[in-house]
């Protein structure tokens, strides 16, 4: 029964895959979307998993509109199977959720922004139409990701 | 009208914590007077024998700081009687995080044997002036003819994990090159935290 359980979850459930930053950076050159908006969190989070209900609304809302949310685990690789996959099933995200394939953080908190210290939740947005690219570094509400989101319209 | 639309596209920006500026390398520190867990306030002025102080910016809830607190017991019982007693310092507005009160600061220092003073920050004053994001976050200082300045800021090491066979010990490198009369090769690191809890 269990095992059902589990076998029926997995089904429904989205699976987390990882991602290096070059990949994340060919899905916003190549994506059909204009705006990205990726959202850094972590289970051990406690803001981030808070907020975590806004960027669903957002994502949800916005379905049909050309832009698309990903939210970007932090977590450690270790974690994955054992701490991400559930908490993932069990918040039922519909947002698509990556874990960074990346180590070393004195490359990759660069790479993304030259603004960001490292600290989440933090939020990248990205327009592609207007080359834009903003870093957030603080919890939003929904009202507030719309807001940032129609001022880069 | 265009700059009009230009002030509105930058406002949220100017607005975020990250924009906010504090101390860089380099920079002279004014001294603070801050209420320790057990009721003594202490400043810098408190060690009148030290060569520099390695400030930490750490807090009770969350876990990237706590999973640093053996390193840092480790780090005070290294240096402290070299002259860079470790002093830590609260940012969070405990208005903001139900569980970064003073109370509960107390409880955390004595649960996690904290052998170096602990901090409230009252209106998060010497944490915006330090320009302190996240916890953990180090600030290493350095007494020198001028005034007590800014040597390395960031990360203590590499390794949130505790588990990276090629750690690389920022602080204690940095450390090691003051007590040796040398700048530190690194002087800023970032490393993924919690971000700082305050209003605005």
């Amino acid at each position: 029964m269990v095992v059902l359980q589990t076998l029926l979850l997995s089904v429904h459930a989205q699976q987390v895959r990882l991602a290096t930053l070059d990949q994340l950076e060919q899905r916003f050159a190549a994506g059909r979307d204009t705006t990205y908006i990726v959202n850094f969190w972590a289970t051990w989070c406690g803001p981030c998993v808070q907020e975590l209900p806004h960027f669903e609304r957002f994502g949800k809302t916005l379905q049909h509109t050309p832009v698309k949310v990903l939210l970007v685990s932090l977590d450690a690789q270790s974690k994955l199977q054992n701490e991400v996959m559930p908490f993932v099933q069990k918040a039922q995200l519909k947002n698509e959720v990556l874990l960074l394939n990346e180590t070393d953080q004195q490359q990759y908190i660069d790479r993304i922004s030259p603004q960001w210290s490292g600290s989440i939740p933090a939020t990248l947005f990205i327009n592609k139409r207007k080359q834009l690219r903003r870093l957030e570094e603080k919890e939003f509400t929904y009202d507030q990701l719309l807001a940032v989101y129609n001022s880069l319209k | 009208m265009r700059n009009l639309l230009l002030l509105v596209l930058l406002l949220p920006g100017l607005c975020s914590r990250a924009q906010e500026k504090g101390y860089a390398v380099g920079a002279v520190v004014t001294d603070f007077k801050l209420k320790n867990v057990d009721n003594n306030t202490v400043s810098l002025a408190s060690y009148p024998n030290a060569r520099g102080y390695i400030v930490i910016f750490g807090c009770n809830s969350c876990p990237v700081s706590r999973g640093y607190e053996n390193r840092m017991v480790a780090l005070q019982e290294k240096f402290s009687g070299k002259g860079f007693p470790v002093i830590m310092i609260n940012p969070n507005d405990p208005e903001v995080a139900s569980s970064e009160s003073f109370a509960d600061m107390q409880q955390h220092a004595r649960k996690s044997s904290l052998n170096f003073p602990y901090l409230e920050d009252p209106g998060q004053v010497v944490t915006r002036r330090f320009g302190a994001l996240r916890t953990p976050h180090v600030f290493v200082l350095q007494k020198t003819p001028k005034g007590i300045v800014v040597a390395y800021i960031g990360a203590i090491d590499n390794d949130p994990d505790n588990g990276n066979a090629q750690k690389i010990n920022y602080v204690q490198n940095a450390v090691n090159s003051l007590l040796a009369g040398q700048q530190p090769e690194v002087t800023f690191t970032k490393a993924v935290g919690c971000g700082v809890k305050s209003k605005g």
